[in-house]
């Protein structure tokens, strides 16, 4: 009787170990689930912090294309001038809607929110200019239209001051970089921590093992042999370890999915937390399941080859 | 089967374990290798299940020259020898059945061989009642049969067995060498190394005698 064709061999092989690897896993549950929960909260620290930055990215985005116009017109300029101005703008076709903004409703606006309501008792004239509020049209929302539409509206002489309120959503892309920057230093370094937990693990695991491990060597086990389960414990908890962290960030997104909209509406805003794509979750199990393999293979290659029968 | 040629065993510090032994044990032999405690008889069990490599000389298995053998090979030398130990040297987490199954485990066997096998090998020491028996449940001579049964499993054409009686009383003593006379009725060459002078005189199998590391009548196997 000789042994089955190869293939099959090394296939039932593969699939006998990976399994009983597992059943090892679940017959020391807490220690398992401990190995797999730190591996979980490892993972899930920058995969939702990169969900947050995804997120807000897609607020800025919104931003950007609802980049609004700030005309502040000349002072001397009379309601019926600024009215006129107003009448032909808005026959512009860049130009989606305008508002006009008088001094008087200004300074009523700023009395109101400001809290500097005293001090603009004590002046004897409305120091506020008239304002056009404008909302280009989408097609000319894009940077480049938006930078000539500000041009054109600079040179009209009843235009003391064209302003395009883009400069914070610079300055907040800018940070959301820097977030996004910091993230992945933070994942390099818990990726890191992965591979040391799971190494750490299957170290503990092979001591443990030792005379397991040498006679399985005096009866002819080869070197792949041995380290097969080890490897696919590494594949588990790598695995079990980022279906922890989907969970932990799928929880923390149902939480915070009701009271965003909420503040979103409160805003006016369609605005929806987004959840991990199908795609980024895959990729989040792959990472776990890469950094727990090349965890076990980092113990294994140290540790495996100093222990031989005697 | 087995040939010594002028082998030496060194160990690190200086230790003559063995020196220039030469003798050859041709397939389907069966004998006794004795010598007080210290003489070498286990020194010469692990040169040839290679857990030790000779320091001189050359050792021949099965027509292979094991001085030679490179280490990725060491497994596959291995698989040719059941080994039996005084301390058995089973996996106490696993039942009877599984440590007999090892070592078709590790050759990669498919399931129903392995369960005939495994079930032939226990019947075989008669122990097939206990195949579901985890080691610690069972006495000391039935820990020593299903060493045996996991040694002769995947019917290796050598066997090895390093004072199997050692730690049993002469009527266990008596049937573990009925056991091994029985596989070497059906060819297995088989070395045991063993201090039990009485049992061994009773049994009518060449003896190998060491002494301080050389062997004394090594020339009675030369044919």
């Amino acid at each position: 009787m000789k042994p089955a064709n190869p293939l099959r061999t090394w296939l039932t092989r593969h699939a006998q170990v990976s399994l009983s690897s597992l059943g090892r896993l679940y017959r020391a549950p807490l220690a398992s689930f401990m190995t797999a929960a730190v591996i979980g909260i490892a993972l899930a620290l920058p995969a939702g912090l990169y969900l947050l930055t995804t997120n807000l990215q897609q607020l800025s985005d919104r931003w950007d294309s609802n980049a609004d116009f700030s005309l502040f017109l000349q002072q001397d300029l009379g309601i019926s001038q600024a009215q006129a101005l107003a009448g032909r703008l808005s026959d512009w076709p860049e130009i989606d809607t305008l508002q006009l903004i008088t001094p008087d409703a200004a300074l009523a606006e700023f009395r109101a929110h400001s809290g500097f309501g005293g001090t603009l008792d004590s002046l004897d004239k409305n120091p506020l200019p008239a304002v056009l509020a404008i909302k280009p049209a989408d097609r000319y929302s894009d940077a480049d239209s938006a930078a000539a539409l500000l041009e054109r509206l600079q040179a009209l002489p009843e235009v003391e001051l064209a302003q395009l309120d883009l400069q914070w959503v610079k300055r907040f892309n800018a940070m959301v970089d820097i977030v996004r920057r910091s993230i992945w230093i933070m994942a390099a370094l818990l990726g890191l921590a992965v591979l040391l937990i799971v190494g750490n693990t299957i170290r503990l695991e092979i001591q443990n093992r030792r005379s397991e491990i040498e006679i399985t060597k005096l009866i002819g086990a080869t070197n792949a042999f041995i380290r097969r389960p080890f490897l696919y414990a590494g594949f588990w908890y790598g695995l079990l370890g980022a279906i922890l962290a989907l969970l932990l960030i799928q929880l923390t997104f149902l939480q915070l999915h009701g009271p965003v909209h909420q503040l979103a509406e409160l805003y006016q805003s369609d605005f929806r937390l987004q959840a991990l794509t199908g795609n980024e979750a895959l990729a989040l199990l792959l990472a776990g399941i890469l950094l727990g393999l090349l965890g076990a293979l980092l113990a294994v290659g140290r540790h495996l080859a100093a222990i031989e029968p005697t | 089967m087995i040939r010594f040629d002028n082998v030496s065993k060194r160990y690190p510090g200086g230790r003559e374990a063995l020196q220039a032994v030469n003798f050859h044990l041709p397939a389907g032999a069966m004998a006794f290798l004795t010598g007080h405690s210290g003489a070498g008889k286990s020194t010469l069990l692990k040169l040839i299940a290679l857990l030790e490599r000779t320091s001189r000389g050359q050792l021949f298995l099965d027509g292979e020259n094991l001085s030679r053998t490179r280490k990725r090979k060491i497994p596959f030398v291995r698989r040719k020898i059941g080994v039996i130990f005084q301390d058995h040297r089973l996996l106490f987490d696993r039942t009877v059945f599984d440590n007999v199954a090892l070592p078709l485990v590790i050759a990669g066997y498919r399931h129903q061989d392995t369960r005939r096998r495994v079930r032939a090998a226990l019947d075989k020491v008669g122990l097939l009642d206990k195949e579901r028996a985890l080691p610690v449940t069972l006495s000391g001579g039935e820990q020593q049969r299903v060493g045996i049964a996991r040694a002769v499993v995947n019917k290796p054409p050598v066997l090895l067995a390093d004072e199997p009686t050692g730690n049993l009383d002469p009527d266990l003593s008596r049937e573990i060498m009925v056991l091994f006379e029985q596989f070497n009725s059906v060819g297995v060459t088989i070395l045991i190394a063993s201090h039990d002078l009485d049992l061994i005189s009773r049994l009518h199998h060449p003896r190998l005698v060491l002494h301080a590391g050389r062997l004394v009548n090594g020339d009675i196997l030369d044919s």
